[in-house]
């Protein structure tokens, strides 16, 4: 069997999309942004910006309207460790937790994952304009934009 | 001359020589049974307080439709055991559960004295003259300190290879309440045994009061779900990590189901038990294990092995004939269906890795 050539297509590089202000989402606040077609949950953690796909993979709730809760361990009943202050999202339907920086489910991370994406706070004179229409918000050099890579 | 049943007839569909029967039940001690082994006062409480039938609601024992008709029911209950069942089934052991009620006596000191003298009285008349014999030890859940010493006390007999409770007691069994119990079993590779039937400290369906013994029947499972659940749950696997628990005339195939639905609604709520880290189906596959009668298998039995697979393992289940209830006819001792490559490990396998003390 002969392999079909294929005409070279470029691996497009990671686009750069401005997707908020960054302090419009403050800290414990979540952000739903739609880019490239895909909806994506941006969550301020203690002034870190981490992003993920919105749609839980279990049954397709808004994860951008989860609680951000933190990550409870324990070896002992009754004894619990917290730690990861706020970096998990709690689903809001059946309270499935996601690590936002990775993605994973907290309790099954082998079968279950949320796509996580890169989010970088930059300053307003090197953005790319992307997705999100950054006229319409009136954006001056000064200011800091939530920029996103997808 | 008794009339012909399939009783008499029936084969055993699988060799059973070499097997251990986890469940076996000796009749319940009355009290002239249990006064030699009572010290003075205990003797003139039981006499005087008339405590003598000790007989659970939920196991009467004499009632008919359980009695078959080609055992033998007369004379030493020992000798009509090894006839009816030792003996023909070649067993190389047995443990036997006394279901009594010891388990709902209110009096915690009481229940204390019925349970030692229920296991002296099994040490002195059943298990010293039947080497294959082994029996699960009563201890009173009602007066957890007694329960601890009378544990302590039997601990170098290692005839006796379980602790015994219900399926339905005052506490779901997962409280901390009863952890110093857990602490003495799993120190001396004692399983919980957990056997069918309630103290009725509370009604036997959540619901309240039943009205017939079908409806009996139906609860069962309900109640070892619930116990179940509430052991992991409360992180007694985590604490006591050696410890197994065994699920004694439960019926086995309710088992997937809570297997399913505990897994599934863990990702959800566990942030309330975050002690519990694994799958609850995943700790049930290491802690739990189910005797084999009575089974309540899909009409075809084509579909037994396939229901079976569903607990994603074969070392869960554990023979048991559940003598003298008449779940089966002549020898055929074990569920229809069962895949063959499997019932080694129910027969013997599976029970000698679950009872450590087995081999002495």
């Amino acid at each position: 069997m002969s392999t079909i050539e294929n005409p070279t297509r470029e691996k497009r590089p990671a686009a750069r999309h401005v997707v908020a202000r960054a302090d419009e989402i403050v800290p414990g606040a979540s952000r739903l942004v739609h880019v490239e077609g895909r909806d994506i949950a941006i969550f301020n953690v203690a002034g870190e910006f981490m992003a993920i796909a919105n749609r839980c993979p279990h049954e397709g709730a808004d994860l951008c309207k989860g609680k951000l809760v933190s990550l409870f361990e324990s070896d002992e009943p009754g004894v619990v460790r917290l730690s990861r202050h706020g970096e998990l999202v709690r689903c809001p339907w059946h309270g499935w937790e996601f690590d936002l920086r990775s993605g994973k489910s907290w309790c099954d991370p082998a079968r279950t994952k949320v796509k996580s994406y890169d989010v970088a706070v930059e300053h307003g004179a090197r953005l790319i304009e992307g997705t999100y229409r950054a006229e319409v918000f009136k954006i001056s050099v000064d200011d800091d934009y939530l920029v996103l890579e997808l | 001359m008794s009339t012909m049943s399939e009783t008499h007839t029936k084969m055993a569909r699988f060799e059973t020589a070499g097997a251990i029967d986890c469940d076996v039940h000796p009749p319940t001690p009355r009290r002239a049974d249990l006064l030699p082994y009572l010290d003075d006062y205990w003797q003139e409480i039981v006499t005087s307080r008339e405590v003598d039938v000790l007989e659970l609601m939920g196991y009467p024992e004499r009632t008919r439709p359980y009695m078959r008709p080609d055992w033998t029911w007369s004379g030493d209950p020992l000798a009509q055991m090894q006839e009816n069942l030792l003996d023909p089934l070649g067993l190389e052991g047995a443990i036997l559960n006394v279901v009594s009620g010891a388990h709902a006596l209110f009096d915690p000191y009481l229940a204390a004295a019925i349970c030692r003298a229920t296991n002296d009285w099994l040490a002195d008349k059943w298990l010293s003259r039947d080497s294959r014999l082994r029996a699960s030890m009563l201890v009173p859940f009602q007066n957890v300190e007694a329960a601890v010493e009378e544990i302590e006390r039997r601990a170098d007999d290692k005839r006796f290879v379980q602790v015994l409770t219900l399926a339905m007691t005052e506490l779901p069994l997962g409280r901390r309440t009863y952890w110093p119990i857990y602490e003495a079993a799993e120190k001396y590779g004692l399983p919980i045994g957990i056997h069918a039937g309630s103290n009725f400290r509370h009604a036997p369906s959540h619901s309240g009061f039943h009205s017939f013994l079908i409806e009996d029947h139906v609860v069962q499972p309900q109640g070892f779900s619930t116990q179940v659940a509430s052991l992991i749950s409360e992180g007694v696997f985590v604490k006591y990590p050696k410890l197994k628990a065994v699920m004694i005339e439960s019926g086995v195939t309710w088992m997937p189901a809570l297997m399913w639905r505990m897994s599934k609604d863990w990702r959800g709520t566990r942030i309330e038990v975050p002690w519990v880290k694994d799958a609850p189906a995943d700790i049930i596959r290491r802690h739990i294990r189910m005797t084999s009668q009575p089974f309540d298998g899909p009409d075809d039995v084509e579909d037994v092995a396939k229901t079976l697979d569903h607990l994603l393992s074969d070392d869960m289940l554990l023979f048991s004939s559940d003598y003298p209830h008449w779940h089966f006819e002549g020898l055929d001792v074990l569920p229809e269906g069962l895949p063959e490559a499997k019932v080694n490990k129910i027969l013997r396998d599976n029970v000698l890795a679950t009872y450590p003390r087995f081999g002495g």
